[in-house]
């Protein structure tokens, strides 16, 4: 395995710690220390990916988290992850990397005819092409995504663990480069809580892709210094591998901490794979660096073709040498110190600089050691097939819009592309912070002004490109900072001074101009990931895209993975000169977070499974399982729905505890109703307010229905609330609203009535029910307790006090069955004991244990409502036929006065009635609609709704609820209705209680 | 994320919190002596500013207590949470 492209010496890369790792199947070799990027760049792999659209070859552009190309489906299995950015990924032993978007190789690729034509894809192509008919959309979005395609998500579970972590500080320093070292320096020394992260593996920044000397010693030698004193400060918190990818309100950021992604699958050890932060800080300091930006030129996306900050970073950090003829071309100083590093590691080095006259210290350095520059010169096109072999230069016009006539090749196999650089603003923007477009810089800066979120940008982020101005800068933000938070006096401790060599300004240059015109001349990548051309800008401002939002959307600049962080400026500039304005006129996009991609797993952290949706199980439950019940999830309940025996369906089951419950005695878990304890001297008043009857005389011992509306006079819970003694009421919900009606209460009573000496507090966790309902109930209740009985004393709506099966125990009279009925509430500890008592001794009645589907079933034949299926938040109690239950004497409750409201008072609104369908067998589906007149199809005119329908086995036919338009004065009418689907069927409207409407039974 | 100063525990997380909508609406004393129109506007009816917002939170996950706040709605901003009963405090003069 011979690393043809490593250099003999140099790099902060590890040589005595060889690794072996896998690409497209391959084996080679790399250091610790590498990333995938430059390890593939050490053996010579230029090709590492297609592109998105056009399927063509592409390369490595950058060393960073910019990188729109190199994206890499890491791993197989259920640790495979897509888009991985060769860049940012360490080099572990064994890692095992394919490329993406190519099939069958990335060599061959039978995509690239998309490519071969390219004319017929412009920006927008899908969308029009394939519009018509809607139909086949779904059909051609499926070829579309096949053949586009960005990696394979994982198919099985996520093996790993995510770990989160809230932290608070003083100050959070975002960077490790030198202005947010010092500023974690200074913060720090102030005594301030600091939490300092940065995204690499190693502390530098910039620093680390090759830097001057600092304080008279390598800078680097500097940082490690730096840092060990901010490690032994007790008040700081180191975090590498971290990245900050949200900004969000009153300085609370996000970060990625990648625990043990550098180790490899399975090689982290107890420690989680990543950490996801959530960090509130009281000051922050973004100390984010910059960008470069590639210069836009036909065919610049071809293999090789590289920004030539990375160069430098590959050469100086990594030991690499990514090609051995290279050709920078630049509109600015910086990329000269990417030549002469490159001419210093042995690569034959030309440059072509788009400026008419540079002349600055780096240039002139340049010149003496030797290098060919060519001055007013741009490259206009690249040759080669697979990567560049060559690039063709022209010298520019007197204007600078066009070029000349002669035109010259240099061959090569890198080119080192600078447009100059963008502060990576995008931490700065998230927090709501403006931008400024720097003439100088040619880019977007931070602009000053009322931070909503506190925070200072500093270094490079914020236009500072200087080593020496970006530590003066840092120190002082940080020591503002801390003072800002209590800590220290704010004035900026000394830093070293820095001999870097001065820098003349650039030369805006958003495209290379080329020969002919934009649509004639080759493809130019402004934007690499999404594969979007110059020319795709061009027919987006022809077409009307013009503002920026659009530009984006149309031409999908900016929209993949790299968020356009090397693409974004170019694609605007661009517009703007085809709009004849400035820049900052055609704006830009809205930057969001995440800064780089997350994992889902990260966001999750450890709520995943049944940490995610939590279940509620009654104290019952072990018995409901052990004895083949099948769950309903009502809200995070599991409520028992049916018992199936051997061989029963659900309908036969339901049918057979329908019987069971009328014929003999059937026990219900009725553990989840929403429980209130409700104290103190104004109880019965509130109850006055909240529930539409009165209360104030209600009985010791006695229980009472009650609806609970809301203001608009619609009903909102209804439940059976008990009076305790003069102030204490226990009140029941539906098992839904519990929540809800705990804190209407609260509400009315924290709000409207602080007047009123009321406490509510929650117990539906404090009580296990079970309802015993059934012919033969009060025989079995007399072998379960000693509490009297008797039928004459202790009467339908009666609460009495004592033991049952030993316990003590709340023992009420009532019914949702329509049955003679017992509720047994006793303390939850005590609920599977008191459940298998009944079930024992219950055992020779027969005793059958029922779900929510036969409770359903019961209560319907009786024509008892639930709120929420038969009431829909638009129905008074008058509409459910409940005006019984409405107070006309006590004055005012929640909803009264909207009974008055033209609306509600008028006639022929929808009302609750019971609904028999002329065949017997067939249950009408809930949902249903009741219709004036079938029609062949739809529309018809809707007159109701069927809200409720079942099999009824004691009736023996079917039965259903419905609310129907003027439904009351409808009784014995014969209504249509509509089936989904096609056909109708017919049913007679009558009174809602099918069975028993005397209530002997239930008085039994 | 909101940062959020409940008047009795302190400041705190938006997903503790839950919010009330606009604050300061009186139910009427005899709802029977309203016309439907006033009724009407109580239930119905509510501000929607760009801008200072007298509204009313509750400490949902945490001490379960309503109090109001003076929050505008573009840069979120809060100036004042204050407990039920308390007088409202003024409208700052600056926006945002």
């Amino acid at each position: 395995m011979t690393q043809s492209h490593r250099r003999p010496a140099g790099g902060r890369i590890n040589r005595s710690a060889p690794i072996v790792f896998t690409f497209n199947g391959k084996s080679y070799g790399g250091f610790e220390g590498d990333t995938l990027a430059s390890a593939l760049f050490a053996n010579g792999v230029k090709v590492v990916g297609r592109s998105f659209k056009y399927h063509r070859p592409r390369g490595i552009l950058s060393a960073g988290a910019e990188e729109p190309n190199a994206l890499v489906q890491l791993e197989f299995g259920p640790h495979t992850e897509p888009n991985m950015r060769a860049t940012t990924t360490e080099l572990y032993d064994g890692l095992n990397a394919n490329s993406q978007n190519c099939w069958p190789s990335v060599d061959f690729d039978l995509g690239a005819w998309t490519g071969m034509l390219g004319r017929l894809f412009p920006a927008g192509f899908y969308y029009k092409t394939f519009m018509w008919p809607p139909k086949l959309w779904m059909f051609y979005e499926r070829i579309i995504r096949n053949a586009a395609g960005m990696g394979k998500i994982p198919e099985v579970h996520d093996p790993d663990r995510y770990e989160q972590q809230h932290a608070h500080c003083d100050v959070l320093v975002v960077g490790g480069g030198p202005a947010g070292i010092a500023a974690a320096l200074a913060a720090g020394r102030s005594g301030a809580r600091v939490i300092f992260a940065d995204e690499q593996a190693e502390w530098g920044g910039a620093l680390l892709s090759g830097a001057p000397d600092i304080d008279g010693q390598p800078a680097l030698d500097w940082v490690a210094g730096a840092m060990a004193e901010l490690t032994a400060m007790a008040e700081v918190t180191v975090i590498g591998r971290t990245t900050v990818t949200g900004y969000f309100d009153y300085n609370y950021l996000t970060a990625l901490q990648r625990v043990t992604d550098h180790l490899g699958p399975n090689q982290g050890g107890h420690r989680p794979r990543q950490r996801f932060w959530k960090i509130r800080a009281r000051q922050v300091v973004l100390a984010t660096g910059s960008i470069e930006r590639p210069l836009v030129f036909v065919n610049n996306d071809r293999p090789g073709v590289m920004l030539a900050g990375a160069v430098r970073a590959y050469i100086n950090r990594y030991g690499v040498l990514p090609g051995r003829d290279i050709v920078v071309f630049t509109n600015n100083d910086s990329a000269y110190r990417t030549a002469m590093d490159a001419f210093g590691a042995g690569a034959r080095v030309y440059v072509c600089d788009a400026r008419k006259n540079p002349s600055g210290p780096l240039v002139v350095a340049a010149k003496e050691l030797g290098i060919t520059i060519y001055p007013n010169t741009v490259v206009t096109g690249t040759k080669g097939k697979k990567a560049v072999t060559g690039v063709i230069v022209r010298e520019l016009t007197d204007d600078g819009r066009g070029v000349g006539p002669k035109a010259w090749s240099i061959d090569c196999d890198c080119v080192a592309v600078s447009g100059g650089w963008n502060p990576t603003v995008h931490l700065h923007s998230q927090s709501r912070g403006k931008m400024r477009f720097d003439d100088t810089l040619a880019a977007f800066v931070p602009a000053s002004g009322v931070a909503i979120n506190p925070n200072r940008s500093v270094g490079a982020c914020n236009g500072t490109m200087y080593a020496t101005d970006c530590l003066d800068e840092g120190a002082r933000a940080g020591a503002e900072a801390a003072a800002v938070a209590g800590f220290g006096d704010g004035k900026a401790p000394s830093m070293p001074q820095s001999a870097g060599l001065a820098e003349e300004p650039l030369l805006p240059l958003w495209t290379v101009p080329s020969a002919t015109t934009v649509s004639r001349a080759g493809k130019a990548f402004h934007e690499l990931q999404n594969d979007s051309t110059v020319a795709d800008i061009h027919l987006a401002a022809r077409e009307g895209y013009e503002s920026v939002e659009h530009l984006k959307r149309y031409t999908t600049t900016g929209m993949g993975t790299d968020q356009g962080k090397t693409s974004n400026v170019n694609a605007l500039a661009v517009m703007a000169d085809l709009r004849g304005v400035s820049i900052p006129q055609v704006g830009t996009t809205t930057f969001r977070p995440p800064y780089t991609p997350l994992t889902f797993g990260a966001i999750g952290g450890r709520n995943v499974k049944e940490f995610f949706a939590q279940e509620r199980g009654t104290p019952m439950h072990p018995w409901h399982v052990d004895n083949g019940v099948v769950f309903e999830d009502v809200g995070d309940w599991k409520r028992p729905f049916y018992y199936p025996r051997p061989g029963e369906d659900m309908h036969a089951a339901v049918m057979r505890e329908c019987v069971a419950v009328r014929t003999s005695v059937g026990l219900l878990d009725a553990s989840t109703l929403g429980k209130i304890d409700i104290q103190g001297p104004d109880a019965a008043e509130f109850l006055d307010r909240i529930y539409t009857n009165a209360w104030n005389k209600l009985g010791h011992g006695k229980a009472r229905y009650g609806l609970m509306l809301n203001e608009q006079g619609f009903i909102f819970d209804d439940g059976v609330t008990t009076r305790l003694s003069d102030n204490h009421f226990h009140m029941t919900t539906t098992t839904g609203g519990a929540a809800r009606v705990i804190n209407w209460l609260e509400e009315w009573l924290q709000t409207e009535w602080p007047d009123l000496k009321v406490y509510c507090t929650s117990v539906t966790d404090q009580w296990a029910v079970a309802s015993v309902s059934g012919p033969r109930s009060r025989e079995l209740m007399a072998e379960l307790t000693d509490i009297d009985l008797d039928p004459q004393t202790f009467t339908h709506m009666t609460m009495r006090e004592g033991k049952v099966a030993g316990v003590d125990a709340r023992l009420y009279r009532i019914s949702f069955t329509g049955e003679l009925g017992f509720e047994i509430n006793v303390p939850a500890s005590y609920g599977l004991h008191l459940w298998e008592t009944i079930m024992r001794l219950g055992a020779k009645y027969d005793i059958c244990p029922y779900g929510t589907e036969a409770m359903h079933v019961l209560r319907a034949e009786k024509g008892y409502v639930i709120v929420g299926q038969d009431t829909d938040g638009t129905v008074t109690p008058m509409d459910a036929g409940m005006d019984w239950i409405v107070s006309k004497k006590k004055g005012d409750f929640i909803g009264c006065r909207s009974f008055a409201r033209s609306d509600t008072a008028r006639g022929g609104r929808k009302q609750l009635v019971g609904l028999l369908c002329d065949d017997p067998s067939f249950v009408i589906p809930e949902g249903a609609h009741l219709v004036d007149a079938i029609k062949p199809k739809p529309p018809m005119k809707t007159i109701g709704h069927v809200t409720s329908s079942y099999m009824s086995p004691n009736l023996k036919r079917s039965i259903a609820l419905g609310l129907v338009e003027d439904g009351f004065a409808r009784m014995g009418e014969s209504l249509s209705i509509a089936l989904h689907g096609g056909g109708s069927c017919r049913a007679i409207v009558t009174d809602p209680v099918f069975l028993d409407k005397k209530g002997e039974r239930l008085h039994g | 994320m909101l940062l959020i100063n409940c008047p009795w525990c302190g400041e705190r997380d938006q997903t503790e919190f839950s919010c009330g909508g606009e604050a300061h609406i009186t139910r009427p004393l005899d709802p029977d002596a309203v016309s439907d129109k006033a009724w009407g506007d109580y239930i119905f009816f509510r501000g929607n500013p760009k801008g200072w917002h007298y509204e009313r939170w509750m400490h949902a996950h945490g001490c379960r207590r309503w109090f109001n706040a003076l929050r505008h709605t573009v840069s979120d901003r809060f100036v004042a949470t204050y407990k039920p009963g308390e007088p409202k405090p003024p409208l700052p003069e600056e926006d945002g």
